[in-house]
């Protein structure tokens, strides 16, 4: 009896009716078809503002295009991009981390006293500089999956106390310049230079592109990529589907300190000095989160690519040259990523509208 | 014929309430058993701790006569049960293979799956599309767009096939009507057909009468925290099987205790 395809009775009106179930309903009109490419390509939109800001600056100021100018705004926005690394997969969990900063500047710190303090060799300082850093961030993540703190208030927490002990710890001594050239080179390793044509690019810049390509790897090609936008995406649907949610969070918090301890080894390199007062520590924070927000990732989690972070960094380090090119207020920077923080996130909003 | 499935003395309780008491529960090879019960009767922590997201406090249940205890809804799926929730635990802004294969992914041969933890996307995606056409799901044209972008229906679809494709030993499907209209039911009622004549049983939760009534073999009525009797549609009423699970009659030969 019930292999017999007996609809119920009042299921009689859908007689005549069309058979069609939920089909979809291809939407001639372009605005829609743009919605949808950029629903799927959410780097386009960065990457649209970068191309109108160098063709604008190009035409402004005449020296702009030169291979000296374009790799100086490599070389400003290294640490940035670092930074935004680990910015990118937190905020890809819906999460914030506002210690990006602070463990970037603390962790030069112990790597800098390691080494003049401590007498520790340099080679092993950077190491355990690196293995503090990814700790410090893994203490966020445990505050943020096992307590279930909200992660702006855990990481806003850990900043102050994580750059305050950096004062303490270090008791405001800067190591000089020209001390780490002459005992720990390595420390400085990232400030070096290749010169193909007298065009001098840094070694940081090398390792920001890589450090890029390989996370745009990993999250688009690899099962915990994926993990780590389900997670952002659905914590619930995510760790009912499988997902083992706390352990991803631990892990990209982690993953995140280590990429902030990176970004003090490369600060090392680009400053020459080991520096407690680094503005990194104040300003780190707020310069990753304009690079992930400008760059199209979605503060809600989920969506989003690190291309798109890439390209953010590469806004402002052209907005910023190119408008000392022009000879214009610096303020006027500040102004106009404000703008276009306000524009990406009004973009953002309209992009996720696509479902309804 | 031994249950495939088969739940007994099952006892949950949470605090002072007991959700669950001395519940039985038996799925026979191949059917579509539903289990309907008032509100708050227990039906879902016994599908809870079917599924594994509940740890019963006493009682045993045995898949196909091997005593299992589910610790996680992952260790249930690793044995073969599938669930499909009510709120479907689909990324809406991942796509539907990411989707499928979300916690069970396929990495590439060779070194490139080893070593760089590679997904074999090729080869996830020509299996879902595999199993949404196996399951008449045709309108998804594009394997690779993102699940919000589908109705409502849709989403069913693919919740359901992806519960089908990987749920070896029995399927479980929580409201999967409920939020859909009388087209879209219709088709998910013809999933479920499908899924049976795949050789899966499956056990269906609903509210919804008329649909309980057409698709289910047994339905598996549950009356505060325990199975009140098990009828087949076609011996009884939807009136009387209303009547029954919420207490205003007692089927025969069942002697209800106070």
């Amino acid at each position: 009896m019930t292999d017999a395809k007996t609809a119920s009775s009042f299921e009689e009106g859908l007689k005549g009716a069309s058979e069609k179930v939920a089909e979809f309903h291809e939407d001639k009109s372009a605005l829609k078809r743009v919605q949808h490419w950029l629903h799927q390509t959410p780097s386009a939109v960065p990457l649209i503002v970068l191309m109108v800001a160098l063709a604008v600056f190009g035409i402004l100021a005449e020296n702009f295009f030169k291979a000296g100018t374009l790799t100086v705004i490599l070389q400003q926005i290294a640490i940035v991009g670092i930074l935004g690394c680990a910015q990118t997969i937190v905020i890809l969990t819906a999460g914030i981390d506002l210690s990006v900063g602070a463990i970037a500047v603390f962790s030069s710190v112990l790597m800098g006293q390691a080494t003049f303090r401590y007498g520790v060799p340099a080679e092993l300082a950077i190491a355990i500089g690196l293995v503090l850093g990814t700790a410090m961030g893994a203490v966020n993540g445990l505050l943020i999956a096992k307590m279930k703190l909200p992660p702006f208030i855990a990481t806003l927490g850990t900043w102050q106390i994580l750059l305050s002990a950096n004062f303490i710890f270090s008791a405001n001594e800067t190591i000089r310049s020209s001390d780490i050239a002459a005992q720990a080179p390595a420390l400085q390793f990232w400030g070096g230079s290749i010169q193909p044509g007298g065009v001098k690019i840094l070694y940081a810049v090398f390792l920001m592109i890589a450090l890029v390509a390989i996370m745009a790897y990993v999250l688009r090609s690899t099962a915990w990529g994926r993990h780590v936008y389900a997670t952002g995406d659905d914590p619930q649907a995510a760790e009912l589907a499988g997902v083992p949610t706390s352990k991803v969070i631990i892990q990209v918090y982690a993953l995140a300190g280590f990429f902030c301890a990176i970004a003090g080894w490369v600060m090392i390199g680009r400053f020459g000095s080991v520096s407690p007062t680094a503005s990194t520590g104040q300003l780190g924070n707020i310069q990753s989160i304009t690079a992930v927000v400008i760059g199209g990732i979605s503060l809600f989690g989920g969506r989003g690519s690190i291309m798109g972070m890439f390209f953010g960094a590469l806004i402002v380090g052209v907005f910023e040259m190119g408008l000392r090119l022009v000879g214009t207020d610096p303020q006027w920077t500040f102004f106009l990523i404000g703008v276009l923080i306000i524009f990406a996130v009004a973009v953002d909003q309209w992009i996720r509208k696509v479902a309804s | 014929m031994e249950p495939l499935l088969k739940g007994t003395n099952l006892v949950k309780r949470y605090g002072k309430v007991t959700a669950l008491d001395h519940c039985d529960f038996d799925l026979y090879p191949g059917e579509i058993l539903a289990v309907i019960g008032d509100n708050g009767a227990g039906k879902s922590t016994l599908i809870k701790a079917i599924s594994g997201a509940v740890v019963p406090d006493e009682g045993e249940i045995r898949l196909e006569g091997r005593p299992v205890r589910f610790s996680s809804p992952i260790e249930a799926r690793a044995a073969g049960i599938e669930t499909v929730y009510q709120t479907l635990a689909m990324s809406p802004a991942l796509s539907i293979a990411d989707n499928m294969f979300m916690g069970r992914e396929l990495r590439a041969p060779g070194i490139m799956g080893s070593v760089f933890r590679k997904l074999d996307r090729p080869r996830m995606e020509k299996f879902a599309r595999e199993k949404l056409n196996e399951l008449g799901l045709m309108t998804i044209q594009n394997i690779n767009q993102a699940v919000e972008t589908l109705s409502g229906g849709q989403r069913q679809g693919v919740a359901v096939a992806r519960a089908a494709a990987f749920g070896s030993k029995v399927v479980i499907l929580d409201e999967p009507t409920a939020a859909l209209g009388v087209k879209e039911s219709r088709r998910v009622l013809e999933l479920i057909r499908d899924v049976r004549a795949r050789g899966i049983p499956i056990i269906l939760i609903s509210h919804n009468m008329p649909h309980v009534f057409e698709v289910a073999d047994r339905i598996h009525i549950h009356r505060l925290g325990r199975r009140l009797c098990v009828i087949k549609p076609g011996e009884h009423s939807m009136s009387d099987a209303v009547a029954y699970m919420t207490g205003a009659k007692v089927p025969d030969g069942v002697v209800e205790q106070a």
